[in-house]
């Protein structure tokens, strides 16, 4: 074999090795932070910790039943803001604007999707927390919702726009107006990637942390209502990490191990959707 | 170039003109007229003073190499060229005497329903494919039966009628076809467009296709668009050819075949291009 030769399938299979390589550590890092998590948070994860809220400090047991609560109250509220505007906005630009109002509305979108989480926060708090003079959840309902909006708008408009042209001029060969068609058969026809849009945009804010700093703030109690601080599964994370109690700690470990496992189901269900079913063949 | 057009228009021969004897006892209505329609994308124009009559209760083709403009002016016919948002059209075509550019879009396509080049049924049952025109245009009366005479009409009820609640995607590509004619047919047009309906599937089904427009006649009007000149002398009674935009002759369809009054006619019913 020549020299030249050699070299090549040296290359060849440095390539192939250090390619494989880094995908191996890509996957494995998602893992390891679930084996690391599992192993400082395993022990913590009890009933108590979902039906009980925080112990006073020094006090053993306890756990964050409140902040799972608020979590939700916050991802509810996030959901009913982000995903209509995004739905709405997504069936705009797919089915009725022109390139123009398209490009213009889908570059603002890309834009605000990339705004940092704790600039949304600020806005959020200068917007509903100052007038209101105090933290609430309304506040940070608000701000998750804000950052649902882009992430909707743009991969619903992506399953609205794979819906083949056929379909649509079916529709409308029959006598069905602009919107009928959209509603009757292109909505249906994407309707299983649109669910999956709103599922990963919201596995995407249920872990975000920064823009509930000053807005939903925290509460080491049950929020007493819409208007009031409320805590939250990330927010207590940070508290409780930055705290210098070991039991705290392991309360920690413990909310990040619930969060990421809500995330990666989340995750997981929208992946079974997707792939469930007739697809509508792409023509 | 001038002098082409001016030429095809004095080629020009309505069927109104030369009825075949077999058809003389019975005078030809004429369901759609269009008199000198121009069609433009864009800048581009595609279809160059087209004027041509569409016989009631026949069968009339249009033929021609891709790219002359067929497809075009049959989309043009139920205004469904009106999805492409730079198009532009001049002339006049009129339906039953009413100018359809005047009318609403929805009820115009109710009339004149449209079967397109590859089968899109939706992603419903089968029920529901053929129901969904009724549906959206709030048909009083029994759906179900409406859908069971649709079926039948396409030749498809026997093939389906123990599994209409399945998927349509189950259908064979010919059964699909059969199906979005039945989805057509639902709603009662007076006239159906048919966009090269053949052209994706295999000779069995093109066959049964075939068969069943030539008994959907007494139905409604039919104008089909194919690629296929034996498909158009087989089906039709009445075949216009058009080239490059424009109508080159427009004549019973066993007179346009046999005995063809332009040289390019000729030319291309004999295969020398396209």
């Amino acid at each position: 074999m020549s020299h030249r030769l050699r070299w090549r399938k040296f290359v060849s299979h440095f390539m192939l090795t250090m390619t494989g390589l880094c995908a191996f550590v890509a996957v494995a890092v998602l893992f390891f932070i679930l084996g690391y998590l599992l192993y400082h948070g395993g022990t913590s994860v009890s009933w108590n910790f979902f039906t009980k809220l925080p112990a006073p400090v020094g006090e053993v047991g306890g756990g964050m039943a409140n902040a799972i609560v608020g979590s939700a109250k916050l991802l509810i509220l996030a959901c009913l803001l982000g995903v209509p505007i995004g739905f709405f906005g997504a069936i705009y630009l797919a089915e009725f604007s022109g390139g123009t109002t398209a490009f213009v509305v889908r570059y603002a979108a890309d834009l605000l999707n990339g705004v940092p989480s704790i600039v949304i926060g600020i806005f959020a708090y200068s917007l509903v927390v100052l007038p209101f003079k105090h933290f609430s959840t309304l506040a940070g309902g608000f701000a998750l919702g804000l950052m649902m909006i882009p992430i909707t708008l743009r991969s619903t408009e992506e399953f609205l726009r794979a819906v083949p042209r056929a379909l649509r001029e079916g529709a409308m060969a029959l006598g069905a107006s602009k919107w009928k068609t959209i509603a009757s058969v292109v909505v249906p026809a994407a309707y299983r990637g649109i669910l999956t849009a709103v599922l990963l945009s919201f596995a995407r804010v249920a872990g975000e942390t920064a823009p509930l700093l000053f807005t939903a703030f925290g509460n080491r109690f049950w929020s007493s209502g819409w208007s009031q601080p409320t805590a939250s599964l990330p927010v207590m994370i940070f508290t409780y990490a930055i705290a210098p109690y070991d039991d705290w700690h392991r309360q920690a470990w413990a909310a990040g191990l619930v969060l990421l496992g809500l995330i990666l189901i989340i995750n997981i269900v929208a992946r079974v959707i997707l792939s469930r079913g007739v697809a509508v063949p792409r023509t | 170039m001038a002098s082409v057009r001016s030429a095809v228009s004095v080629n020009i021969t309505p069927p109104v003109a030369t009825p075949p004897s077999r058809e003389a006892q019975a005078p030809l209505v004429m369901r759609m007229t269009a008199s000198k329609v121009n069609f433009y994308y864009g800048p581009k124009q595609v279809l160059f003073d087209v004027s041509l009559n569409i016989a009631s209760n026949k069968v009339t083709s249009l033929i021609g190499p891709s790219g002359c403009g067929k497809s075009t002016l049959l989309r043009i016919l139920n205004r469904m060229h009106e999805t492409v948002r730079t198009s532009r059209v001049e002339g006049e075509i009129l339906i039953d005497n009413q100018n359809i550019f005047a009318q609403d879009v929805t009820a115009l396509r109710r009339r004149v329903g449209m079967v397109f080049q590859r089968p899109n049924p939706f992603p419903k049952s089968i029920f529901e494919n053929v129901a969904y025109g009724l549906r959206i245009n709030g048909t009083k009366g029994s759906i179900s039966d409406a859908v069971e005479k649709s079926l039948r009409h396409s030749a498809l009820w026997d093939e389906v009628k123990d599994q209409l609640h399945k998927s349509a995607y189950d259908l064979s590509g010919g059964q699909q076809q059969r199906l979005c004619i039945a989805r057509a047919l639902a709603v009662e047009p007076e006239v159906l467009l048919l966009d090269e309906p053949c052209s994706a599937l295999d000779p069995i089904s093109t066959a049964k296709i075939e068969e069943l427009l030539v008994q959907l006649k007494d139905l409604c009007t039919i104008a089909i668009v194919t690629h296929n000149m034996q498909q158009a002398a087989r089906v039709s009674d009445f075949t216009a050819f058009l080239l490059t935009g424009q109508l080159i002759e427009f004549n019973p369809t066993a007179q346009l075949f046999t005995t063809p009054t332009d040289a390019r006619t000729e030319a291309y019913i004999t295969g020398r291009f396209g």
